[in-house]
């Protein structure tokens, strides 16, 4: 539970911020006729609202992520508790996944630039990339069913498969978006504001995904296990 | 209001919608059916909701039934009881409270109250509302299955929620889960819609500080929300991996019928934490839009600003950050640390602080005011006085202390019934007969309304304040029969048909409420734009009720706080939110 807190203190300290710039401090009474909302931060446009609902759903996102980890690290104190051997492929998956986002994020300087071949190829590498994470994905299941980790036989491998496999929904739901995004692009004559937004949310979903990935794969190979420590101290 | 009014300085809401790019319906279909508009998606999901309520209703007879004339009725054996219980606490706290504020009130309210045409994802919206129908069905389908609906109780604690002893393990905890799984999908479609709205789409004029508390209430409890269900939705996806695939999240090695299940070493503990990481929060995603209407409701009928707005505000704030580290004291009796009680027991009283808070201004409020004792206002303050109540008893279960020989009894079903189910449901009447108007264009009759609100606030008490007395008895919840019980004296037996008595009578007497609301819709006294002549910005729409799209050609542009009654000077007693504002004119 501590990663929630954890996560609970950041989300917290956020909206607190975020309310007092937008002014809860000030007496709606005492005022009157028009005044400027929306503020502007530093001459900033402000953010689309497509922006600011993605910004929500990884908030949510965040907080299911945080909940699997938070469970993780509790269940995992029982002496039944034995890691499956990981993968080889995961490292390859891990990298192309990062992969995938790099080339998202040359996307986004592609339609910044309104620059419409590169973007189409930056988008095609992207999800192709992405589309071999996931069937690497399968491939580690794959791996692990042979040499018979199978979910019901240790809380460890079905921790494995759950929090793969949630990941693994996420993209793919994301792959659907980009395929959208993809299509609208090459309908398109020239790239717009509108699709260059597109692209940008794409891409903070994919970094997104990857953060979550890297902190997952670092908790799969134990390499968390130190701060799981910690937390089964405060909770115990 | 012309354009020239509209100084250039002021930023335009990002998602300001133009009439040209808004969606339209072409079909009946897609117009009343599959539509897109947030004010029809509110009452598919206020309709939806409280038709399961009445289900949830007809349930809590059978618990009362049982309870006070045990094995007299021949179809309500033990697992039928169970079943009953279980499926009245978790439509009533997940399909109907839940549902009905946020996908109901939500829907109709924000964009109306903040100035908006529509909801800023409405396709999401739509398909929110779609999948909590199909949540729905999926969860009241259980009782066609054989086994029927679970009866694990509404908290589905494992081991028991999935061993064969619990009547429906076979297909009603699955159908259960999904069902829950199901409806989370839906509203965090739901809960990102209202969250962004209130962000992006607010008029010209409408800041933060500017919005009706009903808005602000109902914006943190879907924040709220939006945090707290994957709580919910992590246990359940879990919880049914053990179910399906023998996994071991929760369930622990045990013998069952002398035979060893295959389960090894799960934490049944860790599936609490999850669960009241989202259950806790679920009592203020309740309560909050609560709160937020029912100050509109005060200030409105009583014909006076809300007093203390800005404190409202951070109290509701401080409730859903508070309401976040507290889930533990419900946990008390499960083994915990006893620094980590007091932790959770701290939290749980320093509630109390902003809670109270509210009351005090509340009261504060109708203090010299112009009280009309409508039906809304009644309806109110039935809900202060029960709110208070529930509150209080809440007071002595978060001590651990005390919570402990207190935990599981009647007690425990006295304090959230009134805090958490009186209390809102007084709310949602008091907001159906206040917004009604607005939503049909007709009066609800005023003389049944209050016929209806004293059957239900009187009859409320009888019902639940005896419950305390039995709780401190020692009269345990959930049990199927007491049998011969040494410490529960025969009157508690007679205090329990006296109960069962009143719910049946209390359950029958809402048919005024549903007469009255469908004989208004066809012959209600025609209402006009704004019969309360309140200043909020949904009152102010030029059709009633409102079009599509709301606000006809011009969105209004607000010139200040939607609580300006009995201003001095003021030609009338209240002065709308989009009213311009004449010159040496001050707000109070």
């Amino acid at each position: 539970m501590s990663v929630m807190g954890l996560f609970f203190i950041f989300i917290a300290t956020v909206a607190v911020m975020w309310l007092v710039r937008q002014g809860v401090m000030e007496s709606p009474w005492l005022e009157e006729g028009e005044v400027a909302h929306y503020r502007r931060v530093g001459g900033a446009e402000p953010p689309t609202a497509g922006r600011v609902g993605l910004a929500v759903f990884l908030a949510v996102a965040g907080c299911l992520f945080s909940l699997l980890a938070a469970a993780f690290f509790m269940r995992g104190d029982a002496p039944d508790w034995q890691m499956p051997p990981i993968p080889g492929v995961l490292w390859v998956n891990t990298f192309l996944l990062a992969a995938s986002s790099v080339a998202l994020q040359v996307a986004v300087v592609a339609a910044r630039r309104a620059n419409a071949e590169r973007l189409k190829t930056a988008l095609l590498i992207g999800a192709v990339t992405a589309a071999l994470f996931l069937i690497g994905q399968i491939w580690a299941w794959r791996e692990l069913l042979e040499l018979r980790f199978f979910a019901a036989s240790n809380a460890a491998n079905a921790f494995f498969y759950l929090l793969t496999g949630v990941h693994a929904l996420h993209l793919i739901g994301g792959l659907v978006a980009l395929a959208r995004t993809t299509d609208k692009v090459r309908g398109a004559e020239r790239v717009t504001k509108a699709l260059t937004t597109r692209v940008e949310l794409c891409a903070i979903y994919w970094h997104f995904l990857l953060f979550v990935w890297l902190l997952m794969f670092a908790m799969l190979i134990g390499w968390a296990d130190g701060f799981g420590a910690i937390c089964r101290r405060l909770l115990s | 209001m012309t354009d020239a009014s509209v100084p250039q300085n002021v930023a335009p809401p990002p998602a300001e919608v133009p009439e040209v790019e808004l969606y339209h319906a072409h079909s009946w279909i897609t117009k009343y059916v599959f539509s897109q508009d947030a004010k029809v998606i509110a009452i598919q999901y206020a309709g939806t909701a409280i038709a399961v309520g009445i289900l949830a209703l007809v349930l809590s007879w059978v618990i009362r039934l049982q309870l006070a004339f045990p094995g007299a009725i021949p179809f309500i054996d033990a697992n039928v009881y169970y079943q009953s219980v279980t499926m009245h606490g978790m439509i009533m706290v997940v399909y109907m409270l839940t549902a009905i504020f946020l996908g109901g009130f939500g829907n109709y309210l924000i964009p109306l109250m903040v100035g908006a045409r529509d909801m800023v994802f409405p396709y999401v919206n739509m398909l929110s509302y779609w999948v909590y129908l199909i949540a729905t069905l999926v969860l009241v389908s259980s009782y066609f299955f054989p086994g029927g609906p679970t009866g694990a109780g509404w908290t589905l604690y494992p081991p028991q929620s999935i061993l064969t002893g619990t009547p429906g393990h076979e297909y009603g905890i699955i159908l259960m889960l999904v069902s829950l799984i199901l409806f989370i999908v839906g509203f965090t479609m739901g809960g990102l819609n209202y969250v962004v709205t209130v962000l992006q789409a607010r008029t010209r004029g409408m800041t933060l500080m500017r919005m009706p508390l009903t808005v602000w209430g109902i914006f943190a409890a879907a924040v709220m929300a939006l945090l707290a269900f994957p709580g919910l939705f992590v246990a359940c996806l879990m919880l049914l991996l053990d179910r399906t695939l023998g996994t071991s999240f929760f369930m622990p090695s045990l013998v069952e019928l002398g035979e060893r299940k295959d389960y090894v070493g799960g934490s049944p503990i860790l599936f609490q934490h999850l669960f009241w990481f989202f259950g806790h929060p679920e009592v203020y995603i309740v309560a909050l839009p609560a709160f937020g209407v029912v100050s509109d409701l005060i200030s409105v009928h009583a014909r006076k600003n809300i007093f203390g707005y800005r404190m409202m505000v951070w109290a509701i704030v401080a409730i859903g950050v508070l309401s976040m580290v507290v889930w533990g004291h419900h946990m008390y009796i499960s083994g915990m640390d006893p620094w980590f009680g007091f932790f959770f027991a701290v939290t749980t009283l320093a509630i109390a602080v902003p809670t109270a808070l509210k009351v005090y201004n509340w009261v504060l409020t109708l203090w010299h005011a112009d009280i009309h004792f409508t039906t809304p206002m009644l309806f109110a303050l039935g809900f202060l006085v029960t709110f208070v109540n529930g509150g209080i008893t809440g007071l002595y279960l978060g001590n651990v202390i005390v919570d402990v020989p207190l935990s599981a009894t009647l007690f425990v079903v006295a304090h959230f019934h009134m805090v958490m189910g009186i209390a809102p449901v007084l709310v949602i009447f008091g907001a159906i007969y206040h917004w009604f108007p607005k939503i049909t264009g007709r009066m609800m009759d005023e003389r049944l309304g209050k016929i209806h609100f004293w059957i239900t606030f009187l009859g409320a008490y009888a019902i639940f304040f005896p419950m305390h007395y039995l709780g401190v008895l020692g009269m345990p919840r959930r049990f199927y029969e007491m049998g011969e019980t040494a410490f529960v004296p025969a009157s508690a037996a007679t205090l329990n048909i006296v109960i069962t008595v009143i719910a049946l009578a209390v359950g029958f007497a809402q048919s005024i409420f549903f007469y009255n609301l469908f004989k208004s819709l066809k012959h209600g006294a025609p209402a006009g734009g704004n019969p309360w002549r309140a200043a909020s910005l949904e009152w102010q729409t030029p059709e009633t009720p409102p079009g599509h799209g709301n606000w006809g050609k011009q969105l209004p542009v607000v010139y200040r706080w939607p609580y300006a009654y009995s201003v001095p000077g003021a030609p009338e007693d209240y002065l709308p939110q989009n009213a311009p504002p004449v010159r040496g004119e001050r707000s109070p």
